[in-house]
């Protein structure tokens, strides 16, 4: 009787121990990977650096987790690469911001088939169940956005030129919400819309060759702050006074800086900033901590930053 | 029984200046008439186009690439490539921006900053070159494979350097250095000049110097050139450092521009480089070439994106296939004329 009593005692300890102790894991101590492309332009840069801040800033936060950063060249060694964090660094959480959606959605489906936790930032996988969790930024909104502060800032009027980023999903979302809003403004015309390919000499290139082409220019959607650098450099030799509005875009540090000193055409900036590589983080560092799951999907909305709100949005040491 | 032919091929090479002279005149001819057919297309489509100011920019946009173009010209004639001009280019701009930002901060005057930086970027080139060639001629690598090692290592660099974002040039030196892109003499930006001057040189060197008539026999049959008892490794050698000066001159026109170096300045430049040496009539497989070809074919690429940018005939996701389909036709009427 004795001993059968103990052994139940003891199997129902070993039980409680045994369920109890993955739990316990989740809750103090998740083991999370992050998967990011290498540096390779200001945007992607600025991921990195956001990537580095917030792992040191969360291993700070919650003793016991760690945080392992990658970044990959290509799309391929991406995939290699979070294969190893999962069987090399036994990650039980992984924070990606895919090179591209359809050639990782294969390799992160079989990560999650081991029991990782998957969040996906930005770029959307093509089959949503592979991932557990996606956190986004807005492009359509962020073409609306700007959108609709060029038409105010025109008063609803007047001749815009608009450059492009590289051809791609995220670039159509974009330029789609931004003639949307045009087309409601029936006196502002879009008299041409070019890839500047988020490069800052093809940029200067394009701008080059509308103010050759158009005599008048009220506006300029550059869409991309790189894109801005070229566009006013391009201006400032045709030393043309028509353009009195240069609208970037995705919030880096110098064109804030414009915006928050008060610059004459550049009065505003709509973010798409790299940080969401840190809300994700935070988001997804949060939820394992206690045990949660994240909403299927998070938008971070682009914001309008003009003069008055500049300042919460200028990070001197970022590299973008 | 080897040195017969020997002989014969060395002589119609190099030395017989008029078999060498005639062939640069017929290369000359099928780029030549392309240009101007895509002139009149472009004059044609907008009225603009013809403007002086858009012939000076299309020129002086042309200016890197064309210098970068012109130091090609011979690595190819010679029998060899480089695959890393663009980003040679772009760590050498970011090299010297911080070397510039850094004697400002020292005190230095902004002039004299400059003059620094820009001799700093002619030596990084010609160092770069030297790697180059020594391991392409005393190492007896590939220079493909040479080159693509340098490639991504050139670019990483630059990468790690700027941490991802851009390398920018402080206010005061920017506007100082400002003229050499954007300044001009009798009505012509200084790039033009630049651009001009390289190409001049470059042709005399070629055609007129015996360093000049080396390069071409040693791209049109390497061994024949060892047995006529040219150095061959000396010429290689100095064939690739000769290509880096160019890129740093390139370079020091490039800066000015925008002030900034970023991980994707000067992506795709070899190709551009090297579609301009090839569109010029060059063998890409060496031994003959044309600096007027060159030009002529640096020219074109550039005033088929101008044109691309001047009107909005064709889908913007079709630029890349014009100036493709150009290439192509011009290297096939290039070929019915040989």
């Amino acid at each position: 009787m004795k001993p059968i009593t103990q052994l139940l005692a003891a199997s129902a300890a070993a039980l409680a121990l045994l369920t109890a102790a993955p739990a316990a894991l989740a809750q103090n101590k998740p083991n999370i990977g992050v998967s990011i492309p290498a540096a390779t332009h200001g945007w992607t840069g600025g991921v990195v650096y956001w990537a580095n801040r917030t792992k040191g800033e969360l291993e700070k936060q919650y003793p016991g987790l760690t945080v392992t950063i990658k970044t990959a060249g290509s799309a391929a060694e991406q995939a290699n690469q979070i294969q190893d964090l999962q069987t090399a660094n036994k990650i039980d959480t992984l924070v990606i911001l895919p090179f591209e959606s359809a050639p990782l959605t294969q390799p992160v489906a079989q990560i999650k088939a081991k029991g990782v936790y998957v969040t996906v930032v930005d770029r959307g996988l093509t089959d949503p169940s592979a991932q557990d969790a996606y956190v986004a930024g807005d492009n359509p909104g962020f073409g609306k956005v700007s959108g609709e502060y060029l038409a105010k800032a025109l008063g609803g009027k007047g001749n815009v030129v608009v450059l492009r980023g590289i051809p791609t999903v995220i670039d159509n979302q974009r330029v789609d919400a931004f003639m949307a809003v045009m087309k409601s403004h029936p006196d502002i015309k879009v008299l041409d819309a070019k890839h500047g390919n988020w490069n800052r000499d093809d940029a200067f290139k394009v701008m080059q060759d509308y103010l050759t082409r158009f005599k008048q220019i009220d506006a300029v959607w550059a869409s991309d702050d790189d894109m801005a650098v070229g566009v006013q450099k391009a201006i400032e030799q045709a030393k043309r006074s028509d353009v009195k509005l240069v609208l970037g875009g995705a919030g880096s540090k110098d064109y804030i800086k414009k915006v928050m000193d008060g610059d004459k055409a550049v009065t505003a900036d709509v973010t798409y900033s790299p940080s969401m590589i840190a809300d994700a983080m935070k988001l997804t560092a949060a939820a394992r901590v206690k045990g949660e799951k994240l909403p299927p999907s998070t938008i971070i909305p682009s914001v309008l930053v003009t003069k008055d709100n500049a300042k919460q949005y200028y990070f001197p040491d970022s590299p973008f | 029984m080897q040195l017969e032919p020997t002989n014969a091929t060395l002589a119609d090479a190099a030395p017989a200046p008029s078999a060498a002279r005639r062939w640069p005149r017929l290369r000359g001819g099928g780029p030549l008439a392309g240009l101007v057919l895509v002139c009149l297309l472009g004059a044609v489509l907008n009225e603009n186009f013809a403007s002086l100011d858009n012939a000076m920019n299309v020129l002086t946009r042309t200016a890197f690439i064309g210098v970068i173009a012109v130091g090609m010209c011979f690595v190819i004639i010679s029998g060899g490539i480089v695959l890393s001009v663009g980003s040679m280019a772009a760590l050498i701009a970011g090299a010297i921006i911080l070397l510039m930002n850094a004697a400002a901060a020292a005190g230095w005057p902004p002039l004299a900053a400059i003059v620094a930086g820009m001799a700093c970027a002619i030596a990084l080139g010609a160092v770069f070159g030297l790697i180059h060639g020594l391991l392409i001629s005393k190492g007896r690598i590939e220079p493909f494979i040479v080159t693509l090692g340098t490639l991504g290592i050139f670019r990483a660099y630059l990468t790690y350097f700027s941490n991802g974002g851009a390398i920018t040039l402080d206010g005061t030196l920017a506007s100082a250095y400002g003229p050499v892109y954007y300044g001009s003499w009798l009505g012509v930006p200084v790039p033009v000049w630049v651009f001009i001057a390289v190409a001049l040189l470059g042709g005399l060197i070629l055609n007129r110097t015996a360093y000049g008539r080396y390069v071409q026999a040693i791209g049109s049959n390497e061994q024949v050139a060892r047995y006529a008892a040219v150095d061959v490794n000396r010429v290689k050698v100095l064939t690739y450092m000769l290509l880096g000066i160019c890129v740093g001159i390139a370079t020091v026109l490039y800066v000015p521009r925008l002030g900034s170096a970023s991980p994707t300045t000067g992506l795709l430049w070899e190709l551009e480089a090297i579609a301009a040496v090839i569109v010029g009539g060059t063998a890409l497989k060496g031994g003959a070439g044309s600096i007027t070809g060159t030009v002529i074919g640096a020219v074109l690429l550039s005033v088929i994106s101008n044109i691309l940018n001047l009107t909005s005939i064709i889908s913007v996701y079709l630029n890349a296939a014009v100036q493709g389909f150009v290439i192509i036709a011009v290297a096939f009427f290039q070929r019915g004329r040989k």
